[in-house]
């Protein structure tokens, strides 16, 4: 049985232009100790994914409107508000984007990376504080046992983004989900970032669940990759398979405007054109299908399912690959 | 899960050991904020005159003395005496005591009314928001003074009266400033990751959203104490707020002060400067201690 399995997520926001889907009918399933990378552009639905997942949905906007979460075989959507808060933070943890704001400023490192004990396991401030500092040491936060008085504004965006694995990692969560936990910080930092979740994932066995629009990123860190479009899955293939034969054009789209060191100098980056769509005027057709290069008459008519085209390689396209 | 009272209780230790907490936050306000020290010394000099009014005063309030009427200010009566003979200095120090009462309960109360209403109604939003906030509207849109006139008229005036009066009226227009700092608050990404921590909604609000809207909550309970003295100096000068002879300073300004005010002008700029001086006195320390409670303002490294 998979750690993770998500069937027919649906998730709608009422606007004031209607009901727009942002996320329509996701499945994927996650092992214990796999980690999945969900790629996509802004308004792909991948956050919103994420989201729904720990049921962080704004309401009354927002509303999960169909699907089934079987997190350890129980449907998180089915569980009362009180007993998912005992999952949140607990057996399923996020990391946000965008450290600087993820952190409360008013309270101490301390007692914000210490809250999920206190929350969970029932520690006293005391203990959770001082674990908090172990914890914090573990991210390799420099000096972390004497700062945990300290508040986040004295700490730069990636000590503070350690600060928050250590938040996800306290209660040893079987499920990590990180949204875009690199996208505000320097290069140099993001892959330091990005190998220590990995490695603080693996000598936990935990399972990670990456948000990102980096393709390039999560080629390095990833066990299977998910692209997301039009609040769909478009295509999903272990990430090497991803990488040497993308199935999908608007995959391969992406790979093709990724710069690469391996490759010949003077080779120009191919843009995709146009705009994502407007998830509440959705084409009858295929969501790509405006600013695909390889449309045709078939695209129009509806929107294609995910269907296996190579073993544990799935794409939602009408045409061949090329 | 935690017990209830740990909902609230950010824990001790996270506080520097060092020296006491009370001591270092008084040598940071004195060194950063001289203005805010100012005001509080102004403010505890009048605390302290209230709290103390029967040790320090050296005549009874109404102990009247006919010889010397409205004498004026002297070494044996500092502010002078008014048309009864009584002394100004001892009915002043009695004044700070009712005002210091007044104004301490109706902030308190009002400031209590508008976390309630400003966090609901900030917080949940939607149906609830509109129609608390409906309601804030139609009450705000009566004059505060009539409210309280009405009031006083059908239940008459007295101490109670009053503090409850002015704590409900500022409570509510108050909540408007409160509910906006929710709302801004709220859509913070370090809510949600509390929220994804797992956090109770009572616990989002008490422990993560409060001390992030901790700034207007001090300006609006130290402008208030200001506002309900000057409100009730201004219902006693109109003759509805504590009635005579309590010694309150609007009444002091509206009887012999404003009878007597050509001919003995102390009795008038007595009570009048000793509530623009504690007026002021708050003001400058609530602003002072919004900055220095706010730990974006503290050294970084």
């Amino acid at each position: 049985m998979p750690l993770l399995s998500v069937k027919g997520l649906t998730t709608t926001f009422r606007t004031d232009r209607g009901v727009l889907t942002a996320v329509d009918g996701v499945s994927f399933d996650l092992e214990a100790g796999e980690t999945l990378a969900i790629v996509g552009e802004s308004g792909s639905g991948k956050s919103v994914t994420a989201l729904s997942l720990m049921r962080l949905i704004a309401q009354p906007a927002g509303r999960i409107a169909a699907g089934e979460i079987l997190f350890e075989g129980q449907d998180l959507l089915k569980l009362p508000e009180p007993e998912m808060q005992a999952v949140r933070g607990n057996r399923i943890a996020m990391i946000f984007q965008e450290p600087m704001t993820s952190l409360n400023p008013s309270l101490t490192l301390g007692v914000q990376v210490g809250e999920p004990q206190v929350l969970h396991r029932g520690a006293t401030w005391d203990k959770a504080i001082a674990r908090a500092g172990d914890l914090l040491d573990r991210v390799r936060l420099p000096d972390a046992r004497a700062r945990v008085n300290a508040y986040p504004h004295q700490f730069s965006g990636g000590q503070r983004q350690r600060a928050m694995i250590a938040m996800a990692l306290a209660c040893q969560p079987k499920l990590i989900i990180a949204d875009e936990p690199t996208t505000a910080l320097d290069v140099t930092v993001q892959a330091q970032i990005l190998a220590l979740l990995k490695e603080l994932a693996r000598e936990q066995g935990t399972a990670l669940i990456l948000i990102t629009h980096d393709l390039g990123i999560v080629a390095r860190y990833a066990d299977r990759v998910a692209v997301m479009y039009g609040g769909r899955i478009v295509e999903t293939a272990a990430a090497r398979d991803l990488y040497r034969t993308p199935q999908h054009p608007y995959t391969a789209g992406l790979l093709a405007c990724i710069p690469r060191l391996d490759q010949v100098t003077g080779r120009r980056l191919i843009p995709i054109e146009g705009q994502p769509p407007d998830l509440a005027r959705m084409p009858p057709g295929c969501a790509f299908r405006p600013r695909c290069p390889r449309a045709s008459a078939a695209c129009d008519a509806a929107r294609p399912a995910l269907a296996e085209v190579a073993p544990g390689h799935w794409k939602a396209c009408f045409r061949d690959a090329a | 899960m935690a017990a209830a009272s740990d909902i609230v209780s950010p824990p001790r230790s996270a506080l520097p050991p060092r020296r006491h907490p009370f001591i270092a936050g008084l040598l940071r306000l004195v060194r950063e904020k001289p203005l805010g020290a100012i005001g509080l010394a102004i403010v505890l000099v009048f605390l302290i005159c209230g709290i103390f009014a029967d040790v320090i005063a050296p005549y009874g309030i109404n102990q009247i003395s006919p010889v010397n009427r409205l004498k004026p200010p002297s070494a044996r009566f500092w502010f002078g005496t008014d048309h009864l003979g009584r002394d100004m200095f001892s009915r002043i120090l009695f004044g700070a005591q009712l005002s210091v009462i007044i104004g301490l309960s109706a902030a308190s109360l009002a400031t209590v009314i508008s976390l309630t209403l400003g966090i609901v109604s900030g917080y949940f939003g939607g149906k609830i928001d509109m129609l608390l906030q409906r309601l804030v509207d139609a009450w705000m849109s009566f004059p505060e003074l009539i409210i309280l006139i009405v009031v006083v008229s059908v239940v008459g005036p007295g101490m109670v009266q009053v503090i409850f009066i002015l704590g409900l009226t500022f409570g509510i227009g108050g909540s408007r400033i409160i509910r906006g700092a929710v709302v801004s608050t709220r859509e913070n990404m370090y809510i949600h990751a509390t929220q994804s921590m797992g956090a109770s909604t009572l616990r989002v609000l008490l422990a993560h959203i409060l001390p992030n809207i901790m700034a207007p909550v001090l300006v609006l309970f130290s402008t208030r104490v200001g506002a309900v003295i000057l409100v009730e100096s201004g219902l006693s000068f109109l003759g509805f707020g504590v009635p005579p002879p309590a010694p309150t300073w609007g009444g002091m300004l509206s009887g012999s002060g404003r009878t007597y005010m050509y001919m003995a002008p102390w009795l008038a700029l007595a009570p009048g400067l000793c509530l623009t001086l504690v007026v002021y006195g708050i003001n400058v320390l609530g602003d002072a201690l919004r900055d220095l409670l706010d730990p974006r303002m503290r050294g970084s490294r």
